[in-house]
C-alpha cells in the first residue's frame, strides 16, 4: 500500500525524466534560445491568446478556442510569459481558458525535465501592474523552478495588491510572532501581530490577530479596520407581503426626505437614528424597527470621500437586498434566507469627493422557520483588496463595553 | 496498412463502453448506485488502526464532497482550495498505481459561498468515456478530454447571474448522448439546460421552480440508447425530458424531495416523494402510473437503491430499510451508525454505507434480515457516493481519494 501525501500531489504530476532535458527542450532551447520566442512564434501565440480572450457569454468563441488552445498548449516554457500577460484584461471565462493553457504548459515541461524560464517568471510576479491572479500564477510556477522564492518573495508582499500574496505574508508574521507568544515574548510578539494586522483582510486571520492583541489588554478597531458603517437612519416597515416588495418602490426610493413621515405596514413610520456597536456593523432590524415578517426596511448614511474613487460595497445580510450609491442603483438580490457571509454580496461604484448618499433596502420574508427569522444586515466601503476605504468624518468607534454601560446606564 | 491501424482502435473503443469497467456518473453509469463486481468486506481501518485491502490512497489537492468517477483507467475527482474555495481543481489519478496523472485548475466564476458541511466543489463530474464534464457549486462546466486537454468552457453563473444558491449547489450534469444535462435550481434565475457536449454550446434552456434544490438528473433508459430520458425532479415534481431537445415527454406533479435523487430500473422510477413513490412508466401513452407510496421508506438525504426486486434507504435517524420492489412492504430494518450524506453502494450481496464521519459498514443483504458484517474507519469525514470500477472500490473523504481492492 502506499500512501501519496498532500505536499507532494502536484510535484509527482509533473515528476518524471526529472533533470534530463529531452532532445524537444534541447531544439526549442537552440531555436529561441534565452531570449523567449521568436517573432514569428510569438505572433502565432499572441493570435491564439487573441481567440481564447474572444470567448464569451453563452460559449461564444468556444469552437475557435478550442482549436487555439489545443495549438497554444503545445507552446514551449518560453511562451508562458506572453500567455500570463494575456490575463491582465481577459474576461473571467477567458481568464479560465489561459490559465489552463499555462498549467499545460508548465506541467509538460517539468515533466520532461525541461527549465521554467525563473527570471520571466519573477520578473512578472513582481509587477504590480499586471493581474493579481496572473501574477499569482507566476508565482506558483516559479515557485517549482526556484525553492528559494517563496522565502524571498513572499516577506515583501504584506501590501501587495494581490490577497492571495498579502494573506501568505501575514500567515508568515502570524508563524513568528505566535513563537514569540509563546516564548512569553509578549512586547516582541504584540509588535508582530500588529504588523501582520496591517496586511490582513481575511476574516480569521484579522480574528486571530484581535484574539491575541485583546489578550495582552491592547484594543483594536475592528470596524474601523474592514470598513464598516455604523451610524444610519431607518425607516420602516414597509409592506412586503408575498415577497412583492422587492420592485414596488417605497417612498425612500423615490424621495430622500428625512423629515418625512410615511404610511408604514403597520401604521406611519418616519427615519430613526441608529448607531450599532456591533463588531462587524451588524444592524438588526428586528430590535431597531419592529420584530416583525413579510417586510421591508431602509437604512441610509452620508459617506464624506476625500476623493472620487472606485470603491466596493461589500453586504452581508440573510435578506433580499439592493444598494444605492448616489441614487444610482448597485445591486439586487432577490435571494431570501440561503446563507450569510462576510462580503456575500459585492456591490461596485464611484465615490464622489465630498458627500456621497448610500441607501440600502432589505426586505424579510413570511418564512416561519425558526432559522428564518433574521432581518439585518452588514455593510462595508473597501477598495478591490477589502482594505476599508474610511469617511473622512467617521468618528472613532465606541467601545463595545462603554456603550453597554451608556445602555444599561439609560435603562 | 491504414485498416490494421484502425481495428485495434476501435476495439479499444468497443471496450470503454461496452465492458462495463468504467463508473461514469454520481451513483454510477445508469445511477443506480450498484456494481455487479464483488468488493472485499474487510476495508480501511480496522480497531487496531491497520489498513485492510487499500491498494493505495492519495491526498487530494482541497477539499470537496463530490464522488469520483472512474473512466479510461483514470479516477476523476473535483475539489476546491483557496480562502474563498474559488479555485476549482480536477485531478486525474491513475487507478493501477494511485500516482496523480493530470491536473487542471479553473478559478469559479459564479458564487462561491456554501454551507460549511458542503462544497464548491459538491456536483460529481461525470463523463461519455471520451471527455470530462467537470461541474462546481459556482456553475463552472469544464470539459476536459481523458488527457486534461481542456476542449470548452461555460459558466453559468457568468451568463445567468442570478443563478446561485449561497447554501450551496450540488446536482451533478449527466452526459446523456450527446448532450450534457445540468439542474441549475435555485431562488434566482432558476433552470435546467442542456448543452452539446462536443461544443458546450446551449441546445436547450427550460425555467424550472425558483426554490432551492439540490438532487440530480438521472437516466431513464430506453430501448436503445437513443430512447433514453433524463429525469429532472424539482420540489414540485418529476418530469422527464428528451435529453437533446429538452422537449417534456411526462410530467408528475408532486411534491419531492429537494435533496435526494430518483432511480430507474427498466420501466420504474423510485422517486423520494412522500416517503418513497413508485411510479411505472408507459413509454406508448408518454405517462406514468403510481404503483405505490411508502413513507416508513424515506431516504432523507441519500438516494434510494433498487436491487434484485428490493428497494434501500436510509433515513434520517440512520436506519437502513430495505423494502418490496414491487409492493413497498418494508421488509427489515437494520440500525446503523449515522447521520449520513453519501448514498451507499451495493456490490455483489453487500452493501456498502459511508457515514459523516467517515465510517464505513458493510451489510449483508439477506432476505428477511440484513446483517453487519464489517466496519472500517477513513478517518476523514465522507459525503460522497463511492465509485466502483473493475473490482475495486473508490472512496473520496474530504481530503482523500482511497482504493479499496482484495490485493
Amino acid at each position: 500500500m502506499r500512501f501519496i501525501e498532500r505536499a507532494s500531489w502536484s510535484q509527482r504530476i509533473t515528476s518524471g525524466i526529472s533533470g534530463c532535458l529531452t532532445f524537444g527542450a534541447l531544439f526549442g532551447w537552440a531555436l529561441f534560445g534565452p531570449g523567449g520566442l521568436s517573432a514569428a512564434r510569438a505572433a502565432k501565440v499572441e493570435d491564439q491568446v487573441a481567440a481564447l480572450k474572444a470567448v464569451g457569454a453563452e460559449g461564444a468563441g468556444n469552437a475557435k478556442a478550442t482549436e487555439a488552445w489545443k495549438q497554444l498548449s503545445q507552446s514551449d516554457a518560453a511562451a508562458l510569459p506572453a500567455i500570463l500577460g494575456g490575463l491582465d484584461d481577459a474576461n473571467p471565462l477567458a481568464a479560465n481558458w489561459l490559465r489552463a493553457s499555462v498549467d499545460a504548459i508548465a506541467e509538460r515541461e517539468l515533466r520532461k525535465g525541461a527549465k521554467l524560464p525563473a527570471a520571466d517568471l519573477e520578473k512578472f510576479a513582481l509587477d504590480t501592474a499586471h493581474a493579481p491572479r496572473a501574477r499569482r500564477l507566476a508565482f506558483e510556477w516559479l515557485c517549482r523552478a526556484d525553492k528559494t522564492a517563496a522565502d524571498r518573495l513572499i516577506p515583501k508582499m504584506l501590501n501587495d495588491p494581490s490577497v492571495e500574496f498579502r494573506r501568505d505574508a501575514v500567515a508568515r508574521l502570524l508563524t513568528e510572532a505566535d513563537g514569540l507568544d509563546e516564548d512569553k515574548k509578549t512586547e516582541a510578539a504584540a509588535k508582530v501581530y500588529r504588523g501582520a494586522l496591517v496586511g490582513a483582510r481575511d476574516l480569521d486571520q484579522v480574528q486571530q490577530i484581535v484574539k491575541k492583541l485583546e489578550s495582552y489588554g491592547q484594543t483594536v478597531d475592528v470596524p474601523a479596520h474592514f470598513g464598516y458603517l455604523m451610524e444610519w437612519k431607518l425607516i420602516g416597515p414597509f409592506d412586503n407581503t408575498a415577497e412583492k416588495g422587492f420592485d414596488v418602490a417605497s417612498p425612500p426610493e423615490k424621495e430622500l426626505k428625512l423629515t418625512a413621515e410615511y404610511p408604514g405596514k403597520t401604521g406611519p413610520v418616519k427615519w430613526i437614528d441608529h448607531a450599532t456597536d456591533d463588531t462587524y456593523g451588524k444592524v438588526d432590524l428586528n430590535k431597531s424597527l419592529l420584530k416583525a415578517n413579510g417586510v421591508t426596511a431602509y437604512a441610509t448614511t452620508e459617506f464624506t470621500a476625500a476623493e472620487a474613487r472606485p470603491i466596493e460595497l461589500r453586504l452581508a445580510t440573510v435578506d433580499a437586498n439592493k444598494i444605492w450609491l448616489n441614487g444610482e442603483q448597485i445591486a439586487a438580490n432577490n435571494v431570501y434566507h440561503a446563507g450569510e457571509k462576510m462580503d456575500q454580496y459585492i456591490a461596485r461604484g464611484n465615490l464622489k469627493k465630498g458627500k456621497n448618499v448610500i441607501l440600502v433596502k432589505i426586505l424579510q420574508n413570511e418564512q416561519k422557520e425558526e432559522w428564518a427569522q433574521d432581518w439585518d444586515f452588514k455593510l462595508r466601503v473597501c477598495d478591490s483588496t477589502g482594505t476599508a476605504v474610511l469617511s473622512k468624518d467617521r468618528p472613532a468607534t465606541k467601545p463595545k463595553a462603554a456603550a453597554d454601560k451608556k445602555e444599561q446606564a439609560a435603562k | 496498412m491504414r485498416r490494421v491501424l484502425i481495428r485495434p482502435a476501435l476495439l479499444l473503443a468497443g471496450c470503454a463502453t461496452l465492458c462495463g469497467a468504467d463508473w461514469l456518473h454520481f451513483r454510477g453509469s445508469d445511477n443506480r448506485s450498484v456494481a455487479t463486481d464483488g468488493l472485499p468486506t474487510a476495508l480501511a481501518k480496522d480497531d487496531s488502526g491497520n489498513d485492510r485491502n487499500v491498494a493505495w490512497k492519495t491526498s487530494l489537492p482541497g477539499r470537496g464532497v463530490s464522488s469520483p468517477i472512474v473512466v479510461g483507467g483514470k479516477a476523476i475527482v473535483t475539489s476546491t482550495s483557496g480562502y474563498n474555495q474559488d479555485r476549482l481543481h480536477v485531478v486525474a489519478i491513475d487507478v493501477k498505481t494511485g500516482e496523480p496523472a493530470w491536473e487542471r485548475q479553473f478559478w469559479a466564476t459564479g458564487r462561491t459561498l456554501c454551507h460549511p458541511t458542503s462544497s464548491v466543489a459538491a456536483p460529481s463530474p461525470s463523463s461519455d468515456g471520451k471527455r470530462i464534464y467537470a461541474f462546481f457549486s459556482s456553475n463552472d462546466l469544464a470539459c476536459l478530454d481523458l488527457d486534461g486537454n481542456l476542449l470548452w468552457y461555460r459558466g453559468l453563473t457568468h451568463d445567468y447571474p442570478t443563478a446561485a444558491n449561497d447554501v450551496g449547489m450540488s446536482a451533478s450534469p449527466l452526459v446523456l448522448g450527446d448532450t450534457v444535462v445540468v439542474q441549475v435550481e435555485n431562488k434566482g434565475n432558476s433552470f435546467a439546460a442542456g448543452l452539446d457536449a462536443k461544443t458546450g454550446e446551449t441546445r436547450w434552456k427550460l425555467p424550472r421552480k425558483a426554490d432551492m434544490n439540490w438532487s440530480s438528473p438521472a437516466v431513464l433508459r430506453g430501448k436503445t440508447r437513443a430512447d433514453d430520458l433524463v429525469l429532472l425532479q424539482s420540489s414540485d415534481r418529476l418530469s422527464a425530458h428528451n435529453p437533446h431537445t429538452g422537449e417534456q415527454v411526462w410530467s408528475y406533479e408532486v411534491s419531492c424531495s429537494s435533496i435526494s435523487s430518483p432511480v430507474a430500473e427498466n420501466d420504474k422510477i423510485y422517486l423520494p416523494s412522500n416517503g418513497l413513490t413508485a411510479l411505472r412508466y408507459l413509454p406508448d401513452g408518454k405517462v406514468t402510473e403510481k404503483l405505490w407510496s411508502e413513507n416508513a421508506l424515506s431516504p432523507s438525504n441519500v438516494s434510494p437503491i433498487v436491487y434484485q426486486g428490493r428497494v434501500y434507504s436510509i433515513n434520517g435517524s440512520g436506519v437502513l430499510l430495505c423494502g418490496d420492489a414491487t409492493t413497498g412492504e418494508v421488509k427489515w430494518k437494520l440500525r446503523l451508525k449515522g447521520p449520513y450524506w453519501a448514498t451507499p453502494v451495493i456490490a455483489g450481496d453487500h452493501l456498502y454505507a459511508f457515514n459523516q464521519a467517515g465510517l464505513a459498514q458493510v451489510v449483508h443483504l439477506g432476505d428477511t434480515a440484513g446483517e453487519l458484517v464489517a466496519t472500517g474507519n477513513f478517518g476523514d469525514p465522507i459525503f460522497g457516493t463511492p465509485a466502483i470500477a473493475d473490482g475495486a472500490l473508490y472512496v473520496r473523504t474530504d481530503g482523500q481519494l482511497w482504493k479499496i481492492a482484495a490485493p
